[in-house]
């Protein structure tokens, strides 16, 4: 049985025929071939498929495609303002090395994006490691992923994103 | 050094960071195939169980079912079993017990995982949904779960080919050279620890996908692996006999490894063998209860150790016995891991003249067991650094004194140890000298009263790691019993226009190769970073290679990435001699600039490029055009990182809950490309070790065999908020025998903390009289141990 699904992704109107258990992460990945948000469990843990569902940063392994019907999405692929800028959380990954096999750095970026947003620009370090419980890496250590989001903070705001 | 904005020494900023940061990393799942098919694979949900039959009729019967393979046909086309590359002789000279591997099992399932069928469909759903229907009918019998009894006598049999579940019982030193040297010891020091076990959770699952040209007859897998070369000769070679040169095997951006992606496992070996008949593409991604099951674990030893010391502190003999899981197969390196790559570690970073070890290894029915992130080297400096942290502690010595007194002096390298290896050079004493100076290690007792009169209980604990990497030369290796060659091959391909690509046998899955390669290239050549691309990871375009693991990628590849520079300047010379009508001998290579010595006549290499692609005027008959040139570099020894790791905690004895407040980390990688991604490696490898001391446990039920920790909610992932920011510091003595003076960094951090953990854990705990904690020690863990010191107290 298939079902169709409209949805915005990244500013653009998308639709498809989903299976009733389609994911949101498999609507993304298979239908739309946009593989930037990853999945990296099966248990809704890891956070690498970490998406914006209306503003807000959602697992999209934890949500039904057909239940983002009509919402708007952004990924990891729309988050930058064009194609040779990067989104100041972005460049602070970059500039602090936040990342390394990159794997979970989607689902980190756009988790940190939101939390910054929601703590009104304003992170200390516990409050930044508390925040990213939802959000694995096996690389880094998260040394350099709360520097990093440390610093994008100001520069979020600095920029008006 | 003084850092060249872009060169060797520089944190510049990883060149793969682009990719990654903006979704348009490529891994295995995310390539797209023309008409592709889905695999899926059924596994046993049982430890021991005879396979009485199993009827796919329904299961064939499902929609989009295209077709269903078991152990049956794979055994009718004679598929190979999987491997077990290094061989390791017991004490009488026998080789290791080496019981088949096939892919799919064909009449008994040995552990939780094993493969039972693949299913093949339309969609990945339909695959998963077509197994639910296969029937499998199981005899279910006993298994051997529990490693302390997996030798005992009546223990639950895995490999009729191996009695007793013995595969080797191996022993390094002399015994009784070392008992005498105990029969005089002042002060023996006992230790009992269990290795626990770990699942690597690279956090990017497995992933095969296979297409079969039947045209040409070329296969192509796509594989999350870290040496794709390798993965290649073992199929080819062994398991399914695909010719080597119809084989080709890429491995495209690979979501961390940590050793769990080095071996050759039945997934990618069932996908590439049945791609030809379905005929069509077929891909698998493993999902995560699945890499909890069948990726390789590792760890898992049970350890006796004792230490003799004279009156003064000085170790005079160290004796070692291992138990170490093997679990229910050998995984493709997994006999090398508890001996040659543990025991030969046992000196540490020490004097111990005498030191033996016997170790016995174990099949049971569990997920095989093999190389995770510093493999024999954890466990070793686990056994080191916490008895002699406890001989400190009975002796009422400090315990960075008593490692002070018996570091090998700066003086003694190369320095022979009685384990095997010689240590080509180091310089401990300046190490710990910082780490407790950075650790404030003087103003600990104030800071352990200051958090007593909190209710808390504080502690601090010191591990002085060495590692043997940089894997290693090929002779060596061979002697010991490896099968294969441990060198490194890297190609310098210059392009008429002046950039560059440098092919490399190394695999980056998450290192930052392409950086840190690119950076020594352009230091060498002068050649801009903009201007260079690091290719790697596709047997097609790269030379043959020997992958990453085992800190080796900067040791042994960067190291053949400096011969084919070698031999870059070496041909240009020619030419450069030839354009500025100078002698070879009279030209000098400098800053990416050919010169005559002693004129200012110079020419730039991109010019002597340019030549060498259109050799109009060229010494032609002398000198090939082109400027391509590879190299292979054989290693002349390991490399010997060491380091000395700080870490102090606070522990909440009402809940148990040990709370990292501090940890330090000085280490000596040698000299350092870009100190950005040794800094990042190490707090990895760091988080690793935590988990290990605090969190991580796998945990198989005893009697059913069932994996109790199998996902992320059993099975306790390091968060950030489960640790601090890190204080990290390097000391540097170069490595002497390979060109760009470099030891690994990939490993140490994970190899040292542990033992930090620990002994700190221990230390905070040691007022009430305990001696000891298990690993991880968990809230639940140490709670209960400061119940039972409290219980003995009031006794």
């Amino acid at each position: 049985m298939s079902i169709s699904v409209s949805m915005t992704v990244n500013g653009k109107a998308v639709s498809g025929k989903v299976e009733a258990r389609t994911l949101l992460v498999q609507f993304l990945r298979e239908n739309l071939s946009m593989t930037g948000t990853h999945v990296g469990c099966d248990t809704s843990q890891c956070g690498a498929c970490v998406v914006h569902v209306d503003g807000q940063s959602v697992k999209s392994c934890t949500m039904l495609a057909v239940q983002a019907e009509g919402a708007k999405v952004m990924t990891i692929e729309g988050l930058a303002p064009s194609a040779d800028k990067l989104h100041p959380m972005q460049e602070a990954f970059r500039d602090n090395h936040a990342l390394q096999c990159g794997f979970c750095t989607p689902g980190m970026v756009m988790s940190a994006v939101d939390m910054v947003k929601r703590h009104n620009y304003q992170l200390d370090e516990a409050t930044v490691r508390r925040e990213l419980e939802g959000n694995l890496c096996r690389c880094t250590g998260y040394h350099n992923i709360v520097k990093a989001i440390l610093a994008a903070a100001p520069a979020m705001k600095a920029a008006g994103v | 050094m003084t850092a060249a904005p872009t060169g060797i020494g520089a944190r510049v900023k990883r060149t793969e960071d682009q990719r990654f940061l903006t979704g348009r990393g490529r891994y295995v799942d995310d390539l797209a195939l023309a008409r592709p098919t889905y695999a899926y694979f059924l596994r046993s949900p049982h430890a021991h169980a005879k396979i009485r039959s199993i009827d796919t009729a329904a299961a064939a019967a499902m929609p989009g079912v295209v077709r269903i393979f078991t152990g049956k046909d794979t055994a009718e086309a004679k598929v190979g079993s999987l491997i077990c590359g290094w061989v390791v002789k017991d004490k009488d000279g026998n080789p290791h017990k080496a019981p088949g591997h096939p892919p799919i099992a064909i009449d008994t399932v040995r552990y939780v995982g094993d493969t039972v069928a693949m299913v093949v469909a339309e969609t990945a759903s339909q695959a998963r949904d077509a197994a639910e229907a296969i029937k499998v009918d199981y005899q279910v019998q006993p298994a051997c779960v529990d490693l302390a009894r997996a030798l005992d006598k009546g223990a639950a049999q895995v490999h009729p080919e191996a009695p007793g579940n013995l595969c080797y019982d191996w022993e390094i030193g002399v015994k009784a050279d070392v008992e005498a040297a105990f029969a005089k010891a002042a002060h023996v020091t006992k230790l009992d620890l269990v290795n626990n076990r770990l699942i690597p959770n690279a956090m990017e699952p497995r992933a095969a996908a296979a297409d079969y040209d039947a045209g040409t007859g070329q296969y192509t897998l796509w594989s999350t692996s870290q040496n794709p070369h390798v993965l290649r000769l073992i199929l080819s070679a062994f398991v399914l006999g695909i010719p080597e040169h119809k084989l080709r095997v890429v491995a495209p951006d690979v979501g961390g490894g940590f050793g769990s992606k080095i071996f050759c496992y039945a997934d990618e070996t069932l996908v590439v063998w049945a791609a030809p008949r379905v005929g069509r593409p077929i891909k698998w991604t493993a999902e995560r209860n699945e890499s909890f099951q069948t990726d390789a674990h590792g760890r898992d030893h049970v350890t006796h150790a004792e230490l003799a010391l004279d009156k003064d502190g000085k170790f005079l003999a160290l004796k070692v016995e291992t138990i170490a899981n093997m679990g229910s197969y050998l995984s493709t390196f997994s006999t090398a891991v508890p001996t040659y790559l543990y025991a030969t570690l046992l000196a540490g970073q020490y004097t111990t003249p005498l030191i033996y070890a016997n170790v016995k290894a174990a099949f049971t029915h569990t997920a095989p067991v093999d190389a995770y992130r510093g493999a024999g080297r954890p466990e070793a400096t686990f056994v080191i650094e916490s008895i002699v942290s406890k001989a400190a502690a009975e002796l009422k010595i400090d315990p960075a004194e008593l490692r002070r007194r018996n570091f090998i002096p700066s003086t003694a390298f190369p320095y022979q140890t009685p384990v095997a290896l010689q240590y080509d050079s180091g310089n401990y004493p300046p190490i710990i000298d910082e780490a407790t100076k950075v650790s404030d290690y003087k103003g600990f007792e104030g800071r352990r009263a200051e958090a007593k009169s909190r209710g808390k209980l504080r502690g601090i604990g010191f591990s002085s790691y060495i590692e043997a990497c940089g894997l290693a030369p090929s002779q060596v290796i061979g002697q010991l019993g490896g099968g294969v060659g441990q060198w490194e091959a890297a190609q310098i391909r210059f392009n008429p226009t002046g950039n560059v690509q440098v092919l490399t046998g190394s695999h980056s899955h998450g290192q930052g190769h392409e950086t840190t390669f690119a950076q020594i290239v352009s230091d060498k050549l002068g050649v801009p970073l903009e201007q260079i691309e690091v290719v790697h990871g596709d047997t097609a375009t790269t030379p043959f290679g020997m992958g990453s693991y085992g800190s080796r990628s900067l040791a042994v590849g960067g190291s053949a990435i400096m011969k084919a520079a070698d031999k870059i300047i070496a041909k240009g010379k020619k030419i450069a001699a030839h354009l500025l009508e100078a002698s070879v001998a009279d030209i000098a290579f400098e800053n990416g600039t050919f010169k005559v010595a002693g004129t200012d006549k110079a020419v730039p290499l991109g010019q002597v490029v340019f030549a060498a692609y259109v050799p109009h005027n060229y010494p032609i008959t002398e000198v090939e055009p082109g400027m391509d040139e590879n190299a292979f570099y054989d290693p002349a020894n390991f490399v010997y990182p060491a380091g000395t790791q700080v870490c102090e905690v606070e522990i909440d004895p009402e809940t148990g809950t040990t709370e990292i407040v501090s940890f330090t980390a000085i280490d000596d990688f040698g000299n350092i490309i870009n100190p950005m991604i040794v800094e990042g490696q190490v707090h990895g490898g760091i988080v690793q070790g935590v988990g290990q001391a605090l969190l991580e446990n796998a945990v198989y039920d005893k009697s059913s065999g069932q994996l109790i920790s199998g996902s992320f909610m059993d099975y306790t992932m390091p968060r950030a908020d489960d640790v601090p920011s890190f204080k990290v510091g390097y000391k540097v003595t170069p490595c002497p025998h390979n060109p760009l003076g470099v030891k690994g960094c990939g490993e140490a951090g994970a190899i040292a903390a542990p033992a930090a953990v620990m002994n700190a854990v221990r230390d905070a705990l040691g007022p009430l009289g305990v001696r000891d904690v298990p690993m991880p020690a968990t809230p639940l863990a140490v709670w209960q141990t400061i119940q039972g010191a409290q219980r003995k107290a009031a006794e």
